[in-house]
């Protein structure tokens, strides 16, 4: 066999949370060295290992999917290889070029016209500015927006802006491509381009790829082997059928840890479906509590559901009309609802939240989990298999 | 950390190693050589938006050197009457003067945006690589622009006050880069002291406006050794701004300004001592920018 193009060899991660906490200005930090001189360093009491002892190689033109629950370590894991952090012990060797894409438009500048953005996001995504104007034309052309080059990307649509951010990114020639995410972005048929222009970078070009995501379809799709990791640790690596059933056994089991950090301020302690599993067409309710380490205003909230391959099938609209809310140490959030005939097809989902502070705002993915068993219907005929039926139960009269 | 642009078929010559760095980190120049298009590209950058934003941009870059000059000349120059005490007419104290301002407000304008430089940058560092000394670097030079501005007005000073043009000119550049070194030198302390400790960001407003008055901007610095004699001037000269001017002032104005060269190699040597301290730190500090910013 050839030699592997990726060997992490024992990699660990470990942050330091309260001990540095205490000391995040100069001012503090000068007071703690004056008390502290001649005395020993207290050891580092509140730290937790994002990462632990992860070992894997992988062959030049792998495609490799990265799965996991919130917090599992895998955008860790991605921020270590590209070296955006350092890993606290471990190896790792890369035989090629690395590149990163964990997010799309980094460095893009609002002020700054269509043209010039290409330019700076390609060289700062690690093109050389003679690579960005051989690609040029073909950037412009995958992301359509050539009406608009001279425009500041800040009067751009949403769905330009990210069109254009992925075209700079999808033409990067690096060995190593790692991607995080970024497919949860645009509408559906600018998704399906971009899968397919993964597909054709790893594939045709023989590039090798490291690819987080919760969408177990694409994962499925581009992916030749599955890295299924959790709680900082590999949990299963191989054949992809086999860890996305793992995985998904695994969200389906109700979460041991009490509470689920939603970013650095917030976290999720409580959300849970009564009853859970539920008969599709009854109806269910929900409770959700989220605490705050520190105060902060809740701008938006909603609960989001998938189907077991990452589809997002609806929302639940958690926003107060009359204005946000604080949540603080001692005053979390709180809400419970009802959804009077829940219509969703049998089958598992899988749940997430959006959430929308003062600081920062993002989804989080597999929070809780929801079966829904079939109805018993009084019908002459029995139903189609779920497969068949799409996610959505209606419900209507038919004449003939 | 062999081929800078290896090919895939010759990947089994290049190979990266990835492990927790101990103890001091050394500058590693052949990696900034790399990316030195991403360092034009962010300086690129920053010019452009800055005078994209403002109308005022260019207009500004004139005004706020010479109104200054004007303020200064007559408080100083004339209440005060230091152009009497050294002989010297009102037009030459406004070249004076101009000459003072132009390396003190780039080097507090450069200092300032390369102090806040990593902050404004937190999106970039969390999400891509690359090294991390070229934001609080190419923030300095985005400054460099308002400075040749400057020189403009500087020239246009000179020959409105009938100064002789002295082949000491030809030494401008070199106390420019004299300038930018101090400071690169403060932003890259600061830059990094910036994002472990949210309190730094008071510190430079702080030093920006003491150092006005701990700089010969607005006055000779042959004025403190004459009041206070050689050993305050070599406490003096411990402001590395105070040889930057001087040198500066020496190169506009020649002959009777030259430097008092002991001073002016103290503030060298302060100027280099903060440099290599400063790349060490930041070196030292870079691994947990992300994590922390």
């Amino acid at each position: 066999m050839a030699k592997p193009i990726i060997s992490v060899r024992g990699i660990s991660k470990q942050y330091r949370l309260g001990a540095a906490k205490s000391q995040d200005t100069l001012r503090d930090q000068l007071t703690h060295w004056a008390k502290n001189i001649g005395k020993e360093q207290p050891d580092a009491n509140d730290s937790f290992w994002a990462l632990r002892e992860v070992s894997f190689d992988v062959q030049p033109g792998e495609v490799i999917g990265v799965i996991g629950r919130n917090g599992a370590g895998k955008s860790t894991l991605l921020k270590v290889l590209s070296q955006i952090t350092e890993p606290t012990e471990g190896e790792i060797y890369l035989r090629g070029r690395l590149a990163s894409l964990l997010e799309v438009g980094t460095g893009f500048h609002q002020e700054l016209t269509g043209r010039e953005n290409i330019f700076l996001n390609g060289v700062i995504l690690g093109m050389t500015q003679a690579e960005v104007r051989a690609k040029f034309d073909e950037i412009v052309e995958f992301a359509e927006v050539g009406k608009f080059l001279d425009t500041p990307v800040k009067r751009y649509s949403s769905g330009m802006y990210v069109r254009l951010a992925f075209a700079v990114a999808a033409h990067l020639e690096p060995e190593i491509l790692v991607v995080d995410e970024v497919l949860a972005v645009g509408d559906a048929a600018f998704q399906n381009k971009c899968l397919g222009k993964m597909q054709d970078v790893a594939k045709n070009r023989g590039r090798t790829v490291l690819f987080v995501s919760h969408n177990m379809a694409a994962v499925q799709a581009l992916c030749g082997r599955i890295i299924h990791m959790g709680a900082g640790r590999v949990l299963g690596d191989g054949n992809p059928d086999t860890q996305i059933a793992a995985y998904l056994g695994e969200i389906k089991k109700p979460r041991t840890d009490t509470a689920v950090p939603l970013g650095k301020i917030v976290e999720c302690r409580q959300l849970e479906f009564m009853p859970n599993p539920i008969v599709s067409g009854q109806p269910l309710e929900f409770t959700l509590e989220l605490g705050a380490k520190q105060r902060t205003q809740l701008i938006d909230c909603a609960i989001l559901i998938y189907s077991v391959y990452g589809q997002r099938v609806a929302i639940l609209d958690l926003r107060k009309p009359t204005g946000q809310f604080t949540i603080a140490p001692d005053q979390p959030f709180r809400c419970t609802g009802r959804i009077k005939n829940f219509p969703l097809v049998e089958g598992d989902y899988r749940v997430g939240l959006f959430m929308h502070c003062s600081e920062y705002y993002s989804d989080y993915h597999d929070l809780a989990s929801l079966t829904v068993s079939a109805a018993t219907k009084e019908g002459e005929l029995a139903p189609y298999a779920a497969h068949f039926r799409g996610l959505v139960e209606l419900e209507c009269e038919v004449t003939f | 950390m062999t081929a800078p642009e290896p090919h895939v078929n010759e990947l089994a010559d290049y190979e990266r190693v990835i492990r927790p760095k101990k103890g001091l980190v050394a500058v590693d120049f052949d990696e900034l050589w790399r990316y030195r298009e991403l360092f034009w590209f962010l300086a690129w950058r920053d010019i452009l938006v800055r005078y994209k934003q403002a109308v005022l941009g260019v207009a500004w870059a004139v005004l706020k050197p010479f109104l200054t000059m004007v303020v200064f000349t007559i408080v100083f120059g004339k209440l005060a009457g230091f152009s009497e005490k050294k002989g010297m007419n009102f037009e030459t104290y406004a070249v004076l003067t101009l000459a003072g301002l132009l390396p003190w407000q780039f080097f507090a304008n450069a200092m300032a945006e390369s102090s806040n430089s990593l902050v404004g940058s937190s999106n970039m560092i969390s999400k891509i690589y690359f090294p991390r000394l070229i934001i609080p670097a190419s923030a300095v030079i985005s400054g460099a622009v308002d400075f040749a501005i400057g020189l403009v007005i500087l020239f246009g000073v000179m020959l409105w006050a009938g100064v002789n043009w002295q082949l000491h000119l030809l030494l401008l550049p070199v106390f420019f880069l004299v300038a930018f070194a101090a400071a690169f030198a403060i932003g890259l302390w600061l830059s990094a002291l910036n994002v472990r400790y949210r309190d730094v960001k008071y510190i430079v407003p702080f030093i920006v406006q003491m150092g006005l008055y701990a700089s010969p901007v607005a006055f000779p610095s042959s004025l403190v050794r004459e009041k206070f004699g050689d050993e305050v001037f070599f406490l003096f000269s411990l402001n590395p701004m105070v040889g930057v001017i001087d040198g500066f002032r020496w190169g506009v104005l020649g002959g009777a300004f030259e430097p008092y060269w002991p001073g002016f190699w103290v503030s060298i040597a302060v100027i280099a001592a903060l440099l290599v301290s400063g790349a060490l730190y930041f070196r030292r500090a870079e691994k947990t920018f992300a994590d922390v910013i």
